[in-house]
């Protein structure tokens, strides 16, 4: 693999690129693998990438049914935050952001872990009582929250309004400054060129449509795809929002729904927004990418659906909400709006860890943050597929805790009520 | 340069006789009503109109349409007024306009970006994922905003938006999108039937190509004519509503189509201010048809991208819509046959024009013959390889192809602007959005609609017909069907030039490795670029847009998709539909936000609910604080005092004397029938049967997963009817609830609930002289402590209004909440008030409602509890009914995680400095200096200064709190800890005697 | 925006209407009988099919009626809306398309 620095690239550019070889390979499926992950978008590519890395398990095939990273990685508005309420959470998404920061050269391919902050506004008293328990639990958990008056929330995004007269005023703000974006594309195309370096076959246009199990023990023998069966006792599905779908066809139910959920990008103009900021209350969230546009996104409809295509009055109550924050929004005009298919569990948590089926291992329910977690999320379930057993970071988001009542549910606690 | 010195002397559909003036970059251009900002630049001879978006390359217009990649323009109407990235060719000329170029500095025709043009062998297609990985630091803070502050185009608007939008939601039977040939035939074919029809066309008028098309006819008509007198007989049809300027750009479930119609942007500046700017459309059609026509794809040659090169068609429309010579000497390269209408149009206007076709001689004879009528000279078997001049293109590059395909000499073509014209794209996005299949037609090189999703149908060049006589005939029977006519007809039509030959990237004896061939116009991506994705391994499509960014633009690949994929497919050497399409995803054209916003804004965003007493309120000068919806009275500050002052002298009033307190928001519910009883009994943790009529009782309510919903007081007002009050958020909630159980699992109940929140003013009078306040206005309800004890209801009349008289408190004190028609609430509050002033009653707000029920440690929900909390964990374990077999909740109260040990529990916090208040949500150690991550404890959940106690309180969730008591805490500040005790909640009045009042 | 047949009032805008999840899955007559990994499948576990889905509806602000409806879920396509209470109709998927 050549390797992508300075002098390569300028190497390259005298003599027309040519030196440039493939970024991962094509190959044809084995006849079997130690693993086998399903799903080619960030969290499968990456846990092939950490069972190569880390745990030196490189007879691994990464199976998707499309082309890599064009589900919910190539959707999503890619947002980067571990400010979450809860322990469980704190530590797997503040995992996740460790990995993220040293991300690019870990891969060597800059996918643009961009730590412009990420602040959340208060508009009431109840989201003041919620953030700043946020802000103290994440302390005391190592994870870096702050609150921010008014003042300081508009000192660091300038288009912010905070008229108090406004409809729903900003009366402050958590601000995760080592939160931000990242170019979500190349965080498939990093894992899939870092893991295939390692050995890891990623074979795209190749959909499972099956599974072989031991008909004494239940346990996973292998994958029937529709390029042939490929043997494998040990399966990681990471299917987001096709997970019920392919789950299925081992025989387990899931606790999972799946919804679209919907963004959309501006026309790109020159730097306008220094930051990510998100709005629980009018529902909104928003950040500007290095090309100029801003990338807007919100809630899912309503309704459980296959379609990766949601209705106008999501888009129009999600633009509502940002030009009240932002009017001077109201003249930029809408370039391209589209839908992706996320899987929602109960408690709004992931699910990464054990099946009922022995040698089946699901990583899945990311709902709608499943991008900010793709490193963490990967590390764990790789070592999870590695081990047989849970990372201690995973450990609290099994299946079972829907059976116990041990949820995780982070939504109910900034829930507004009252 | 003489004024409009590129105007022909005749010819468009300009009004000569309404001159007017724009500015663009400072300078004044003079043009003509009728005129684009892109036509009267042109016909002012100016060509430069923007850079591109890497290398900042000069670049002119390249089409005259929607699909413009190069000519965006910043546009100002006015202060407030200005935004970025608007298409020259689409911005209808005003008097008095003020334009400007982007994305350079310091000029347009001086730009330091284009340094970046030079460094062009370096940034090739995704050269940033290669570098800038050291050190770390430096992407957020060196190479970042480098590379931001060169990307972007325009500038974002400064200020709010003075600008109003509408918005429109219609129905109709016949939704027709395109007004060109096929979309005015289908509108005639439909407006007979009498059905609903409504006909848009983003141009400002109907008509489409028809309106640059002097030689064709139809039927007989001069085409023009034919639209003029189509036009007429549909405005004679009531049933047909025509939308000119107005794009469809959505094309959603279940034949949901979304339509931004420009309403004013093309008047005179002054006479638009009355107007919206724009006007969303939401139709919601019985059938659509697609009429939207196709757009001409450029052809890829090396610096096929300097200012002056068009798409041929774009010529056309300027020379014969608009009365402007784009050149005097035009060179117009082709692979098919329309180019040649347009050369010869040019020709008829005195324009010198050659012909460079890429075809063999012998393969496009009739049209060499038909240039030679026109006398056009034609390089057939032509290639071009470049082109000269830096800001305005002076001259083409052309060479042979020989029979062995091999390329010979080159000469160069002098010209002042260049045609291309690499075939038809037929514009199928609506299509696609409407989720149909796209079936690849290799005779025309195109995506066509092939499978259906929804009830559409598409006519014309958006199916692949190109010949006038097929569009009508094909938009006629579109429109017939759709409409459930029978009737067909044809149309005689004049014949259109159409074939072509396929060709990607024209032939070249350059270094393929050194030229640069534009695909992507606008961001800059070249033939070489796909080349490089396509080296490294990118082969499905998607790859190859994402990684080089072409068909990104804001053109979304209107002008390139095609020839990527054309090309990719190529290098791959797969057939074009194997390398797959993109996606059209909406909107067709960028749409503002403003449109889609409409008047949902300002007061109209989220509009907040008032009660009847709210303007009292203000009068009285509150403060107020959003909850949920509403907003309440947060406190009644006197003059000098600040929000603790204020709290401090309410909270005294209602101990010591009595407060007024506006509770209407409260959700009220309604609940009746035989059976309504046993419906509570189902709704609530607790039992509801033995509650006597005349009887109230506080009730608590679960979710089906055994956390806490909601609470509230429940009155029984009758043995078949109870009053049911709820959190003032949480009304819709219980409501939605109940009628879910009560409709889908208990049909059998015979129970109606009926939202009565808005129906009932609630005043709550609060304090030892309540009833003093009270009684004057109450003459049949005996309010005597015997009569009405705590926790009891009675109907009468207060204030001569009939009212539900509650005896309730949420204060720990003598309480009553008079509940009275919506209407009379004010009058009857304003009568109380008045009465009790001189027992000094006192108005008090939410805050203060919230420290006199921390005092007592009473819960709110949302703010105690937060959807991970049971009753037991909030001390209300008592109440939940251990007798009742099932109620909602029940079975997973005993869940093993809701009885496992360490869950926590509500108890109160005293802070060691009296003065100490704690932050609402700070969290709760045993040891501050533990190692991070600090084991937490739980969190503190209301947090006051206490008159009453004459220091702060707290309340908190802590883990196995109740067995805690008296234990030493730390609590985060934002400066670090403080240290307080763990005790009970009930700081006042712990025995719960006051709220008796029997004293008195 | 989809367009829904409320069984009560006809042709509607989603906008009127509040999703409910999965149809037919009726509440325990004795949920105390149910041991824990029982009680959380009814709570928590659904069909998320890909294709055929009898789902809830709440004609939220119109009727207020709860009714049932068979949609595919990856067309978006209504099926058939049905009151609650009646039986899921015998509609195949492939029908549907």
């Amino acid at each position: 693999m050549r390797r992508f620095n300075l002098a390569n690239l300028l190497t390259e550019a005298v003599r027309g690129h040519e030196g440039w070889g493939r970024q991962w390979r094509s190959p044809e499926p084995k006849k079997s693998y130690d693993v086998v992950v399903v799903g080619g978008g960030g969290h499968g590519l990456g846990t092939a990438h950490y069972l190569a890395e880390v745990h030196g398990i490189t007879n691994v095939a990464v199976l998707e049914k499309g082309w890599i990273g064009g589900g919910n990685t190539g959707r999503n508005t890619t947002i980067i935050r571990s400010n979450y309420l809860y322990d469980e959470s704190a530590h797997l998404y503040e995992h996740a952001v460790k990995l993220w920061e040293g991300l690019s050269r870990d891969l060597n391919y800059n996918v643009m872990y961009s730590q412009r902050g990420v602040m959340m506004l208060a508009h009431n008293v109840h989201d003041v009582q919620v953030f700043k328990r946020h802000v103290y639990a994440n302390r005391l958990n190592g994870v870096d929250n702050e609150w921010l008056t008014p003042e300081q929330a508009q000192a660091y995004c300038p288009p912010l309004s905070i008229d108090p007269r406004a409809r729903y005023p900003v009366l402050g703000a958590a601000l995760q400054r080592r939160g931000g974006t990242a170019r979500h594309d190349a965080v498939a195309w990093g894992y899939a060129r870092a893991a295939d370096a390692r050995g890891v076959d990623i074979i795209q246009n190749c959909e499972v449509t099956g599974f072989r199990r031991d008909p004494a023990t239940g346990a996973v023998t292998g994958v029937e795809t529709t390029r042939g069966f490929i043997g494998a006792t040990r399966v990681g599905v990471a299917a987001a929002g096709h997970t019920s779908v392919i789950m299925e066809r081992a025989g387990v139910r899931m606790p999972l729904q799946s919804f679209p959920l919907q963004a959309l990008v501006s026309e790109p103009v020159k730097p306008v927004f220094p930051c990510v900021v998100m709005s629980n209350a009018v529902h909104a969230y928003i950040s500007q990418s290095d090309k100029g546009e801003l990338v807007i996104g919100a809630g899912t409809d309503q309704y459980a659906s296959y379609s990766q295509q949601g209705g106008l009055q999501i888009t129009t109550h999600t633009l509502d909400a940002i030009c009240e924050i932002f009017p001077r929004f109201s003249r930029m005009r809408m370039l391209r709006n589209w839908g992706g298919i996320v899987d929602v569990t109960p408690d709004r948590s992931p699910i990464i860890g054990k099946t009922p089926v022995p040698g089946l291992y699901v990583n899945c329910g990311w709902g709608t943050g499943g991008f900010k977690a793709t490193p963490g999320s990967a590390h764990v379930f790789a070592h999870t597929l590695a081990t047989g057993e849970p990372h201690p970071i995973n450990a609290p988001f099994t299946l079972d805790r829907f059976r116990t009542g041990r949820l995780i549910d982070e939504a109910a606690a900034a829930a507004v009520a009252h | 340069m003489s004024a409009q010195a590129y105007r022909l002397p005749q010819g468009g559909r300009i009004d000569r006789t309404r001159p007017l003036a724009i500015r663009f970059d400072g300078e004044t251009y003079e043009g003509y009503a009728g005129d684009t900002v892109a036509s009267t630049l042109l016909a002012n001879g100016v060509h430069l109109m923007g850079r591109s978006f890497k290398y900042h390359r000069p670049r002119g217009l390249l089409s005259v349409g929607t699909d413009e990649p190069n000519a965006l323009l910043s546009v100002d109407r006015g202060p407030g007024r200005v935004d970025p990235n608007n298409r020259a060719g689409a911005v209808e000329a005003v008097d008095g306009l003020v334009t400007g170029s982007q994305n350079r500095w310091p000029s347009l025709g001086f730009d330091i970006g284009a340094v970046n043009d030079l460094l062009s062998p370096v940034l090739v297609a995704g050269f940033y994922y290669k570098t800038f990985m050291w050190p770390r630091s430096f992407w957020d803070k060196v190479y970042e905003p480098i590379i931001r502050a060169a990307a972007g185009l325009g500038v974002a608007p400064e200020g709010p938006d003075p600008d109003r939008y509408a918005h429109r939601h219609a129905h109709c039977d016949v939704l027709i999108v395109g007004a060109g040939p096929a979309g005015l035939a289908a509108a005639l074919a439909a407006a007979g039937s009498g059905k609903r029809v409504m006909l848009a066309d983003e141009q400002a008028e109907p008509g489409g190509a028809l309106l640059h098309d002097p030689r064709a006819t139809i039927d007989g008509l001069p085409a023009q004519d034919w639209v003029a007198q189509t036009l007429a007989a549909l405005d004679g049809h009531e049933n047909v509503v025509i939308l000119p300027r107005t794009t469809a750009f959505g094309y959603y479930n279940h034949n949901h189509v979304a339509l931004v119609e420009r309403v004013s942007d093309h008047l005179p500046l002054d006479q638009a201010r009355d107007l919206p700017r724009e006007r969303l459309w939401q139709v919601r059609a019985g059938e659509v048809v697609l009429a939207t026509g196709s757009h001409e794809r450029p052809l890829v040659f090396a610096d096929n991208d300097r200012p002056g090169i068009m798409l041929a068609e774009g010529l056309r429309v300027l020379v014969n819509r608009y009365g402007v010579a784009p050149g005097r000497q035009v060179a117009i390269a082709t692979v098919g046959s329309s180019a040649y209408t347009a050369a010869a149009d040019l020709a008829a206007a005195g324009i010198r024009v050659t012909i460079v076709d890429v075809r063999l001689a012998g393969d496009c004879a009739a049209d060499v013959a038909f240039a030679a009528q026109h006398g056009i000279e034609v390089l057939a078997g032509h290639t071009v390889v470049g082109s000269k001049g830096r800001l305005r293109v002076s001259g083409l590059v052309v060479a042979p192809l020989r029979a062995d395909g091999s390329v010979g000499a080159r000469r160069t073509l002098p010209c002042d602007c260049v045609g291309m014209s690499g075939r038809w794209t037929p514009a199928v996005h609506l299509f696609s959005q409407s989720r149909g299949k796209l079936a690849f037609d290799a005779e025309r090189d195109a995506f066509l609609p092939g499978t259906h999703a929804q009830a559409e149908r598409s006519a014309g060049a958006c199916a692949g017909d190109y010949d006038l006589a097929a569009c009508l005939d094909a938009g006629f029977a579109a429109g017939a069907a759709a409409a459930g006519v029978s009737e067909a007809r044809t149309f005689q039509a004049s014949p259109t030039r159409t074939g072509f030959q396929p060709m990607r990237v024209l032939p070249t004896d350059a270094d393929p490795g050194r030229v640069r061939a534009f695909v992507d116009f606008q961001n800059d991506v070249t033939a070489k670029d796909l080349k490089l994705a396509v080296r490294e391994g990118f082969h499905a499509i998607e790859h190859v847009k994402r990684y080089t960014t072409t068909g990104m633009a804001t053109d979304q690949g209107k002008t390139s998709n095609m020839n990527a994929l054309g090309y990719v497919a190529g290098l791959l050497d797969k057939e074009l539909p194997t390398v797959g399409t993109t996606t059209f995803r909406p909107p067709y054209t960028p749409v503002s936000f403003g449109a889609l916003v409409g008047p949902s804004k300002g007061a109209l965003f989220d509009p907040v609910r008032r009660t009847p007493i709210d303007p009292w309120a203000e009068a009285h000068g509150a403060v107020f604080e959003p909850v949920s919806l509403w907003r309440r009275a947060w406190y009644f500050p006197k003059a000098g005092e600040d929000m603790h002052a204020a709290v401090a002298r309410e909270c005294a009033a209602v101990r010591d004397g009595v407060g007024i307190f506006d509770a209407s928001t409260l959700g009220k519910i309604e609940v009746v029938g035989p059976d309504a009883a046993e419906f509570l009994n189902r709704m609530y943790v607790n039992g509801w049967s033995k509650l006597a009529p005349g009887k109230c009782r506080y009730g608590l309510m679960l979710k089906e997963d055994g956390f806490i919903l909601d609470d509230g007081v429940v009155a029984r007002l009758a043995e078949d009817r109870f009053h049911v009050t709820t959190t003032t958020g949480g009304a819709p909630r219980v409501l939605a609830l109940m009628e879910d159980y009560l409709q889908t699992e208990w049909p059998d109940l015979d129970v109606f609930l009926t939202s009565v929140t808005e129906q009932w003013a609630v005043i709550a009078l609060q304090g030892p002289r309540a009833r003093d306040v009270l009684a004057p206005f109450v003459s049949d309800i005996d309010l005597g402590n015997e009569a009405l004890p705590h926790m009891s209801v009675r109907e009468g009349f207060v204030c001569g209004v009939p009212a539900r008289l509650m005896r309730v408190s949420f204060t720990g004190e003598l309480g009553y909440e008079v509940n009275v028609p919506a209407d009379y609430g004010r009058a009857v509050w304003e009568a109380l008030w008045e009465a009790g002033r001189e027992l000094g009653i006192t108005p008090y707000g939410t805050e203060t409602m919230h420290v006199l029920r921390a005092e007592k440690g009473f819960i709110i929900v949302g703010q105690e509890t937060d959807g991970t909390v049971t009753p037991d964990d909030v001390g209300l374990g008592g109440m939940v009914s251990k007798v009742k077999p099932d109620f909602v909740g029940k079975r997973s109260l005993a869940r093993p995680d809701l009885v496992a040990g360490g869950r926590k529990q509500l108890v109160g916090l005293e802070t060691e400095d009296p003065h100490e208040r704690l932050d609402e949500g700070a969290q709760i150690v045993l040891d501050p200096s533990a190692p991070v991550p600090v084991p937490m404890l739980g969190h503190v959940t209301s947090s006051y200064f206490s008159p009453a106690c004459g220091r702060t309180i707290a309340l908190a969730l802590v883990a196995d709190g109740h067995a805690r008591m008296g234990e030493t805490i730390h609590v985060t500040t934002m400066a670090g800890f403080a240290r307080a005790t763990i005790r009970d909640t009930v700081f006042v009045d712990a025995e719960g005697v006051r709220v008796h009042a029997r004293d008195s | 925006m989809l367009l829904i047949t409320c069984p009560h009032c006809g042709p509607r805008p989603e906008l009127e209407f509040r999703w409910g999840g999965e149809a037919h899955v009726a509440r325990p007559a004795d949920p105390s009988a149910l041991d824990d990994r029982a009680w959380s499948e009814f709570l928590f576990v659904r069909n998320n099919p890909k294709g055929l889905f009898a789902e809830r509806w709440n004609h939220a602000h119109g009727c207020q009626r709860w009714f049932n409806a068979l949609r595919d879920t990856h067309s978006d396509k209504f099926v058939a809306t049905y009151p609650a209470g009646a039986p899921r109709p015998d509609i195949a998927a492939e029908d549907a398309r």
